[in-house]
């Protein structure tokens, strides 16, 4: 199995006859995904690229069992789009949208804990579990077998999967946390899923510097029975400067690249200097 | 966006929080002015977006309305930490007993704002004893209560007419944060003056992506450079100068970063950090290319791993730039993904070639930035 989703899963799109909506449902179902429902407000009752459309997600929940949703929505409509999905009863939200305020990301975050909600973003490329992508990872990438990914940047997650795939080295799972100021789902939380997959038999962990989510990792890390191979972005980045993500800020001494270096060896995990270093250390681990 | 301490004080005065009477003012006859209307002893500060103003010489005192004029001739003459000072704010001079220090801010790992406070402001926050500070996150569901106020005047150690002067502040510093989308709203010092207390500083951040539903704020840019405000300019969403030679773009902040790193690796000098991802398009990635030769760098290097960036528009984008504009520098660029082909084919009938590989690539680019100064 996978975490989280798999092929029997079934899959709304929030956002879907846009732009970007359109472009990735189509790739979503050339993976596998089952996308059952759309919401298209003010389109409700049209079919796109095969899939039905609804005004409103409790509308579409009431027509088909919905799994898991991905939003293609923009920024200032994400708070309703999100809250409506989760008062909807939709266990698993993906949120693609960047630039969210970072208010509305609170109550949205806030309210899935509240409602047991997993929410994946936002900011994000999303995941992909076997037979089931949610979000806009490069299909290519991404293969099947024995390795989860947890990362908080993206483009850096397919550039080590991809190098993964090209070996022979599949994936149980690839998930992206998203790279905003308030991440719905944290390393821990996905690192604990891996450890009870059975079909995950290593870990790769893509962090960076900033914030202090590897070092809290690592005291998860400390506790698992599964090798964990971790790549840190960031190490020539110049202090204080802001590099993208809002949390990838060096400040005060905290969230180094050093500190987190030390963090994650100490737990037990290897850290790979380079990217392409993530392979090797994960051929050696499968090997033994 | 950082606002100035005088922007910060316009808010907090919209909330009803005590802030000193004054004004902003842009030339030393205005200070002398404000200063005569104010008719106390007054403080001219300079408005700049760092801190240690007051150690640079960027806070005078004045007691008389010509003073003030002194001491704004002078500031205005002055750079404050890299700063020219083109604007100023003429206060009164506030009695201070004592010095509070109360911020709010978001705590990303805790996924909550979180409140700060200590009776033992007017220093910083972070060279103060663990006991003397204390933290409490707050839920966005139940807001500041008054309650939870009040606890917090309780637990700094503030009483009777101070404790419910402070209690009011913090329950008006919240609501200002979530009605103006602030990221952050520092008081520090927050000054006890009799019975009294005063917000004699403000610091306000405000959430750069809620700026579209906070159009009464005044956009301010002064900690960007000027290639740094032509790529917010161009919708780049995310770039920072750095000084070397070889200018990167990449999509993505991660696959920046990495980038970068491998860069230095390979003992190279990245010009700058820009991450052009997230779906720009044809346009916004030519500006990109445009704002990558306005660094005058010795090479270009751009990596794409594409996902919803989509490498036939990056090509595009190249390609556009190279037959209209001209690019004078080697380009090396890496480019797998989305539409890879496609974009692989367009690069080809201009002439450039695509690396698959980040790390040829990286090697190729460093090489080239360092092959001028073989000869």
């Amino acid at each position: 199995m996978a975490i989280l989703v798999n092929e029997q899963s079934k899959v709304l799109i929030q956002g879907i006859t846009g732009k970007q909506g359109t472009f990735h449902l189509k790739r979503m179902q050339e993976f596998g995904t089952n996308v059952v429902a759309g919401v298209a407000p003010g389109k409700g009752g049209r079919i796109h690229e095969g899939v039905p459309l609804y005004e409103t997600v409790f509308e579409a929940v009431e027509e088909h069992p919905i799994d898991a949703t991905v939003l293609f929505i923009p920024a200032p409509y994400c708070k309703d789009a999100a809250l409506e999905a989760i008062e909807a009863g939709i266990k698993v939200i993906v949120i693609i949208t960047e630039h969210i305020p970072v208010m509305d990301e609170l109550f949205i975050v806030n309210r899935a804990k509240m409602k047991g909600v997993t929410i994946i973003g936002p900011n994000t490329f999303g995941m992909a579990s076997w037979k089931c992508k949610l979000g806009i990872l490069p299909n290519v990438a991404f293969s099947q077998g024995p390795v989860g990914v947890v990362a908080r940047s993206g483009t850096l997650t397919y550039e080590i999967v991809g190098s993964l795939t090209n070996v022979g080295i599949g994936q149980t799972s690839v998930v992206g946390l998203g790279g905003d100021r308030v991440p719905g789902t944290n390393f821990i939380d996905m690192l604990k899923l891996f450890e009870a997959d059975p079909d995950t038999k290593a870990v790769v962990l893509v962090g960076e510097i900033g914030g202090n989510a590897e070092e809290e990792a690592s005291e998860y890390i400390k506790t698992m029975s599964k090798p964990v191979i971790a790549y840190l972005a960031g190490k020539s980045a110049p202090p204080g400067k802001r590099m993208g993500h809002a949390g990838a800020i060096i400040e005060r001494g905290k969230g180094t690249y050093e500190g987190k270096v030390k963090a994650l060896t100490e737990a037990g995990a290897q850290v790979a200097t380079f990217p392409y270093e993530v392979v090797d250390m994960i051929q050696k681990v499968l090997k033994k | 966006m950082k606002c100035f301490e005088y922007m910060g004080k316009e808010l907090f005065a919209q909330f009803g929080i005590p802030v000193p009477s004054g004004r902003m003012v842009t030339t030393a006859e205005e200070a002398e002015k404000v200063a005569a209307e104010i008719g106390r002893p007054v403080v001219v500060k300079s408005q700049v977006l760092s801190g240690k103003r007051g150690k640079a010489g960027g806070i005078k005192f004045a007691d008389t309305p010509e003073e003030a004029k002194d001491a704004a001739a002078e500031i205005l003459s002055m750079t404050v930490q890299g700063h020219a000072v083109n604007r100023l704010l003429v206060e009164e001079k506030l009695k201070i007993e004592s010095e509070i220090y109360v911020a709010i801010t978001i705590d990303g790992a805790s996924q909550a704002p979180v409140l700060i406070t200590s009776a033992k402001g007017g220093m910083d926050i972070e060279e103060q004893a663990e006991e003397d500070i204390v933290k409490v996150h707050l839920d966005v569901f139940l807001g500041l209560q008054p309650y939870m106020a009040k606890d917090l005047a309780r637990r700094i150690g503030l009483k009777g007419a101070l404790a419910k002067g402070y209690s009011d502040v913090v329950q008006k510093m919240y609501r200002c944060m979530i009605e103006k989308d602030a990221e952050l709203v520092e008081i520090n010092p927050l000054v006890v003056s009799g019975d009294q207390v005063i917000a004699a500083d403000a610091k306000v951040t405000i959430d750069d992506s809620a700026l579209y539903r906070q159009k009464d704020i005044e956009y301010v840019d002064e900690d960007m450079t000027e290639i740094e405000k032509m790529a917010r300019d161009a919708g780049i969403g995310s770039y920072v100068q750095l000084g070397g030679d070889i200018a990167v773009m990449a999509n993505g902040a991660g696959i920046t970063m990495g980038t970068l790193d491998m860069v230095q690796l390979f003992g190279g000098e990245p010009a700058n950090f820009m991450d052009a991802g997230g779906g720009t398009g044809v346009e916004g990635t030519a500006r990109a290319i445009e704002i990558l030769l306005a660094q005058k760098p010795k090479v270009i290097f751009i990596n794409i791993f594409g996902g919803i960036t989509r490498c036939d528009d990056v090509a595009k984008a190249l390609a556009y730039v190279k037959e209209n504009k001209g690019i004078p520098v080697p380009v090396v660029v890496r480019m797998v993904g989305t539409n890879e082909e496609e974009g692989v084919k367009i690069l080809q009938e201009v002439g450039i070639d695509a690396y698959r590989n980040m790390k040829e690539a990286a090697q190729k680019a460093v090489e080239l930035s360092k092959a001028g100064e073989a000869q």
